[in-house]
């Protein structure tokens, strides 16, 4: 039989060498410091003009099935609400004219480039990494295609390939990040776009635009840019002249969902205080409460 | 195959099971040559199904029978439980092979599951990294804490065929050192389970926490790891009950009823801590004012809680009804009917993604391959009990 002395020993053993190989893990999830010059776009809804030109570039530069540019003369497509799917990462939804006013809206939707992703919390195996520059960037070549990432996002944008036996892969706009790390690039969309509707730069700028347009403009927007604190900020940012909601953006908190479940998983698992609290309050009952008259102690109702 | 119990091991409903387990198989072969698209209803949408709410969610937390019974036997000394240990721990052993099973399906690409333990992948902040580690050892425990029935049912009946016989003496050695170190240090993996499996039980329910706008609100809280845990204490007794019952009836062994009725005296106590902690919840957030209206989702939610929990917990808090064992066997089915049930809620039922054109509804191979695989879990099971001294023999009592 296993002493009192043994147990001891054996269970201080094997828990130290547990937190000793767990706490690897754990120390390496501090989140990278973003830069402070990271990038962004600053899309202007009310600039857009519905011509579906970033479609076409967005789908060249990541190899998508593209078409002829002429295709993308087709506007009927405008009127139904399209999503982004795997063989398309941007995507323009027409909205009808405000009462009183002429024109209608052209809204594009792709991946925000979140300043904290859920994705990127939610990969097990770090396949998406938000990038300290801004985009949010996907390795399939690590995926294990759990699509954790679908399921956390905000937003919900990555889209899957699953008619793909061997390799699916998770699908969304990568802000061209091949492009915009190497110096000078710009996105795609961006680099297209005939009526001015984005405008890529730093983040920080990007606000002062922004806010320098609604105040400049009254009237013309609504007093809110989407993506200056939805899900703790994206590195997209939107202008608009009616309420994102209308638009079909969703109205999410200020923090991201991130946040709540990091802070689950780092307070349960910091330095391993939970599982080891467990261990040890495990052992104490189960020494304790061999104790007594009687080592096996067994209840006497029924 | 040595038959240690009356019955026969084919019957007629073990080829039922044979013939469903076969057209999963067929399932799978289908989802691995021409992918996930060709036979689930999955989308962009919807990124999660059946296989993830039942095979993996429901099958951790009907598994929980190992950890919980080899609590109150080993931890808390009440030896008399000892034998309901060691099939919930077959149950579990074999529940959890499962839920790795089941994942490796869902997965696209089941082949790169090995990078959860590549240096520099493993994302910390990931609950799902949490969960797949947890299990992953808590497998390798469960298998540990199998071995002393393989050890029991060997030694001193090694008999190796042929020219291999000379060998049986050294196999016979080698089974005695392994069953005496078990011995010594089985104590530390006891606890062990316990700690792996609070830790992925809960981590389970951290999964959903990420999306706050995805989950329907009677469900949707910050302390959903909580209520994970403390369903799965509850679930893993009845489990334990469910299936002693299940199996002593289908083996045409006596039932168990000298420790069943005393041990299902805890559910209930279980039960009003978890049931406690929805209800505060609710209140807290005002998530009542969903129940009335009518959705899917209300009357899942009532169902889950009315037949899962309250019902049970009236059935199980009277004395006359506890001790008869159709009603034993009615509450622990409800109780094991409720968490399975919350688990498809909040996995299946309870998400509502932004931009679905409508509900989720699985596809017939999903449900096909779910029935398959829960079909090979129970012959497995029936398998293991005519090879292995898994149930308690009369007149004879197994210390682990």
């Amino acid at each position: 039989m296993v002493t009192r002395r043994d147990f001891f020993k054996i269970t201080g053993t094997a828990a130290g060498t547990a937190a000793v190989a767990l706490a690897g893990v754990e120390t390496a999830q501090a989140r990278p410091a973003l830069d402070p010059d990271r990038m962004g776009v600053l899309c202007d809804f009310t600039f857009c003009i519905g011509c579906r030109r970033c479609e076409y570039a967005c789908a060249g530069e990541n190899g998508l099935p593209q078409g002829a540019l002429e295709s993308y003369d087709d506007k009927s497509l405008l009127e139904k609400t399209r999503r982004p799917d795997r063989q398309t990462f941007t995507v323009i939804n027409r909205y009808p004219a405000l009462a009183g006013q002429s024109g209608s809206l052209d809204v594009k939707v792709n991946c925000l480039h979140c300043e904290h992703p859920a994705c990127v919390s939610a990969c097990p195996v770090s396949a998406l990494v938000k990038n300290a520059r801004g985009p949010v960037t996907y390795d399939a070549s690590r995926c294990i295609g759990c699509r954790y990432c679908m399921v956390a996002c905000p937003f919900q944008i990555p889209a899957y390939e699953y008619n793909e036996p061997l390799t699916p892969r998770v699908m969304k706009c990568t802000l061209c990040s091949d492009r915009i790390l190497a110096e000078g690039g710009i996105p795609a969309c961006v680099e297209i776009c005939p009526a001015e509707t984005m405008v890529y730069g730093t983040r920080d700028a990007l606000l002062k635009v922004a806010h320098d347009r609604i105040r400049n403009h009254p009237g013309r927007y609504v007093d809110h840019v989407y993506g200056e604190y939805e899900a703790g900020g994206t590195s997209w940012l939107y202008l608009c002249d009616r309420s994102f909601q209308e638009v079909d953006l969703p109205a999410v908190a200020n923090q991201s969902p991130a946040e709540v479940t990091e802070a689950i998983q780092h307070g349960i698992f910091r330095g391993f205080t939970g599982p080891l609290m467990v261990f040890i309050l495990t052992s104490v009952i189960l020494k304790s409460a061999g104790k007594g008259p009687g080592q096996a102690r067994e209840d006497k109702h029924e | 195959m040595s038959n240690r119990h009356a019955v026969p091991f084919i019957t007629p409903g073990v080829r039922v099971l044979l013939a469903l387990a076969a057209a999963g198989l067929a399932v799978l072969a289908i989802r691995l040559v021409w992918g996930l698209g060709a036979v689930t209803n999955l989308n962009d949408q919807y990124p999660w199904g059946l296989w993830i709410g039942i095979d993996v969610a429901t099958g951790v937390a009907l598994a929980a029978g190992g950890f919980t019974t080899a609590f109150v036997a080993h931890v808390l000394h009440r030896h008399k439980y000892e034998v309901l240990v060691r099939p919930a721990l077959l149950t579990a052993a074999l529940g959890y092979t499962f839920v790795g099973l089941g994942v490796c399906v869902d997965l696209g690409r089941y082949y790169n599951i090995w990078h959860y333990f590549v240096p520099g992948l493993p994302n910390g902040n990931s609950a799902l990294f949490e969960v797949g580690m947890c299990v992953c050892l808590y497998l390798t425990v469960l298998y540990i804490e199998f071995l002393p029935i393989v050890c029991e049912r060997f030694l001193g009946r090694v008999n190796l065929p042929g020219a291999l016989r000379a060998l049986n003496g050294l196999v016979e050695g080698v089974l005695r050192v392994l069953q005496r170190t078990l011995d010594r240090v089985m104590t530390i993996f006891i606890i062990l389970g316990v700690v792996l499996s609070c830790a992925h039980q809960s981590s389970l329910g951290t999964l959903m926490v990420i999306a706050p706008d995805k989950l329907h609100p009677l469900w949707f809280t910050t302390i959903l790891p909580m209520q994970f845990l403390l369903s799965a204490f509850a679930v893993g007794l009845a489990m334990a009950i469910f299936e002693s019952i299940l199996a002593s009836r289908s083996l045409k062994r006596p039932l168990e009823m000298d420790v069943l009725a005393p041990l299902a005296r805890i559910i209930p106590f279980l039960l009003t801590i978890y049931f406690g902690s929805k209800l505060i919840d609710m209140v807290n957030r005002g998530s009542y004012r969903y129940l009335d209206d009518g959705s899917p989702q209300s009357v899942a939610w009532l169902v889950e809680v009315i037949v899962g929990v309250v019902l049970p917990w009236a059935i199980l808090l009277t004395h006359r009804l506890r001790r008869r064992p159709g009603w034993l066997f009615s509450a622990a089915a409800m109780v094991v009917l409720g968490v399975a049930l919350n688990r498809i809620n909040v996995f299946i039922i309870g998400y509502k993604p932004l931009y679905a054109d409508g509900p989720y509804v699985p596809a017939i191979p999903e449900i096909v391959l779910t029935v398959g695989f829960i079909s090979i879990l129970v012959l497995l099971y029936r398998a293991f009990v005519f090879i292995f001294p898994v149930l308690h023999d009369e007149g004879e009592v197994h210390h682990a």
